[in-house]
């Protein structure tokens, strides 16, 4: 192929899409509807991960000591639970802060009814707020912890270990569930637009089946033929995944603005810039579809 | 030039459209094909110009063994075979000068040549003027006439004109008899299929008559022969 040539394939699968005129419209506007979907349950899935990572993080174990624990006895039990491999943090609460932190979770109402508690008549234990590295070793520490029972057998320092016991392995098995299913979900839709998208291509050849016969009868080789749908396809492709990736990015945008400024809500969308990558993933996924569905579609048009 | 060897051809539905044809057509004739419809005039272009292949039998075009072509090498040989039809079969969306172009950017001409070229021949057909016109925008006459330019742009050996005047009115039919003609007299062997009898009985040329798929007739300077 001659430098003319291959100029002459790509003004002419240039013009092709302008020569098309509502074809064209219609392919992008496949392309767009399928990327579009695929997009936005892309991003879907990513914050859903990134709220579920972050609820796995705040998954912590509280340890309720006896009433008549005292000092040197708390901190050696402190000091044995933070020497734990799997704990990352260990913080006291004394009954006083406890009560304070009580008051403070009911709210104004709540307020009333612990009146006339104080530090004289607290009813509240010492406690231990936990924390550890990795989420999924909650359950296993807090058996770690009830244990220390029976290494200091003259006095049991430990009234009641609390985990959300129940809460924490349905909140694992949610949370890797949707991203299961999501992962899934987006391998399904990739296919499914790949396949709607080579079906607008094919529609779009096949008004053309009889152009294609005419070529050939002057003496037109096969790849010759092909080039120009070729770079029809692929513009089109980077068109539709174009607009796409716009219209998620700037939608996504004002989500996470408005998210963000909602106190209620108490949430942040993951930050724009980490999401560049998928937006580039979405116009090579553009592109490899309109040149896979016009390959795909002329090679059956091209034996005559 | 041409040549056939018993050529037979079945079409997969059962018919017999050829049925050992042997005929030989030399450099420069110029050749009417008649018959009733259904004969297998259109099977005998097709086999020409390599749109069919025969069942049985041997056909030369220029040399080359067209039943025997590979796939790849058709485009090849077609460049050397102008081909006009009745529905002018002209790209719907390329202005006249770009469909005329467009047989000369298969053969990756270099730019400059091509453009003399094609305005040459549009010059030749007469249609100068409508060099960028879609032909949508031309007459019947107008649009076979830049079939035929196109089909005589890369100096083929041979032109198969398929019923090349059936969509035209008389007048229109003559212009594009006198042009096929100028063509033929340049030294292009010209083989036409043709259901005209003022046509073929007035330009007077080599006749092959062909009838339930075997050449009845073939007489230099013939009549059309038909009632019809």
């Amino acid at each position: 192929m001659t430098f003319n040539t291959f100029l002459r394939h790509l003004r002419e699968g240039a013009k092709n899409v302008f020569r098309n005129g509502w074809m064209s419209v219609a392919s992008v506007i496949s392309i767009i509807v399928s990327l579009f979907i695929l997009g936005v349950f892309i991003l879907l899935v990513l914050n859903v991960n990134a709220i579920a990572d972050k609820a796995d993080s705040q998954v912590q174990i509280r340890v309720y000591l006896n009433l008549n624990v005292d000092k040197q006895l708390r901190e050696t039990v402190q000091k044995e639970i933070a020497a734990m491999p799997e704990v990352s943090k260990v913080d006291f609460i004394s009954k006083e802060q406890g009560l304070v932190d009580f008051q403070n979770s009911m709210g104004d109402e709540g307020k009333d009814l612990l009146e006339g508690f104080d530090n004289d008549n607290n009813p509240l234990p010492d406690s231990f707020k936990i924390e550890v590295y990795e989420p999924t070793t909650v359950p296993f520490v807090a058996k770690k912890i009830e244990a220390l029972n029976t290494s200091h057998s003259d006095q049991q320092p430990i009234m009641k270990v609390k985990y959300g016991k129940g809460t924490i392995e349905t909140l694992f098995k949610v949370t890797q569930t949707v991203r299961n299913i999501g992962f899934v979900f987006v391998a399904g839709l990739a296919v499914m637009s790949m396949f709607l998208i080579s079906n607008t291509i094919r529609v779009t050849i096949l008004a053309r089946r009889r152009e294609i016969a005419i070529m050939k009868l002057v003496g037109a080789t096969n790849t010759f033929i092909r080039w120009p749908f070729f770079v029809e396809g692929t513009l089109i492709g980077l068109i539709g995944s174009l607009i796409t990736v716009l219209i998620l990015f700037v939608g996504y945008d004002r989500l996470a603005a408005a998210v963000g400024s909602d106190i209620s809500l108490q949430m942040n969308l993951l930050p724009i810039n980490d999401l560049w990558q998928w937006g580039g993933l979405l116009l090579i996924l553009g592109v490899l579809i309109g040149m896979w569905g016009t390959t795909l579609s002329l090679r059956k048009f091209l034996k005559v | 030039m041409i040549e056939m060897q018993d050529v037979w051809k079945t079409y997969p539905n059962g018919t017999h459209a050829l049925q050992g044809v042997s005929v030989k057509i030399d450099r420069n004739e110029f050749v009417y094909v008649v018959g009733p419809s259904g004969a297998g005039k259109s099977t005998f272009m097709k086999l020409i110009y390599r749109e069919e292949v025969p069942t049985k039998g041997q056909i030369s075009v220029n040399g080359f063994n067209i039943g025997k072509l590979k796939q790849r090498k058709i485009p090849y040989v077609r460049r050397n075979i102008g081909v006009i039809f009745q529905d002018f079969r002209l790209l719907p969306r390329l202005s006249a000068y770009e469909n005329v172009a467009f047989a000369m950017e298969v053969i990756e001409a270099p730019k400059r040549q091509m453009k003399k070229r094609v305005m040459e021949v549009l010059d030749l057909v007469g249609l100068k003027s409508k060099a960028n016109h879609q032909p949508s925008q031309l007459s019947g006459g107008e649009q076979q006439r830049i079939a035929i330019a196109r089909a005589i742009v890369n100096n083929p050996s041979v032109i198969i004109a398929d019923e090349p005047t059936g969509n035209l009115d008389p007048e229109t039919s003559w212009g594009i008899m006198q042009l096929l003609d100028e063509i033929n007299f340049r030294g292009t062997t010209i083989v036409m299929a043709t259901h005209n009898k003022d046509i073929v009985n007035t330009m007077r040329k080599r006749v092959i008559a062909i009838e339930h798929g075997n050449i009845v007739r073939d007489q230099l300077r013939g009549e059309y022969g038909y009632d019809f």
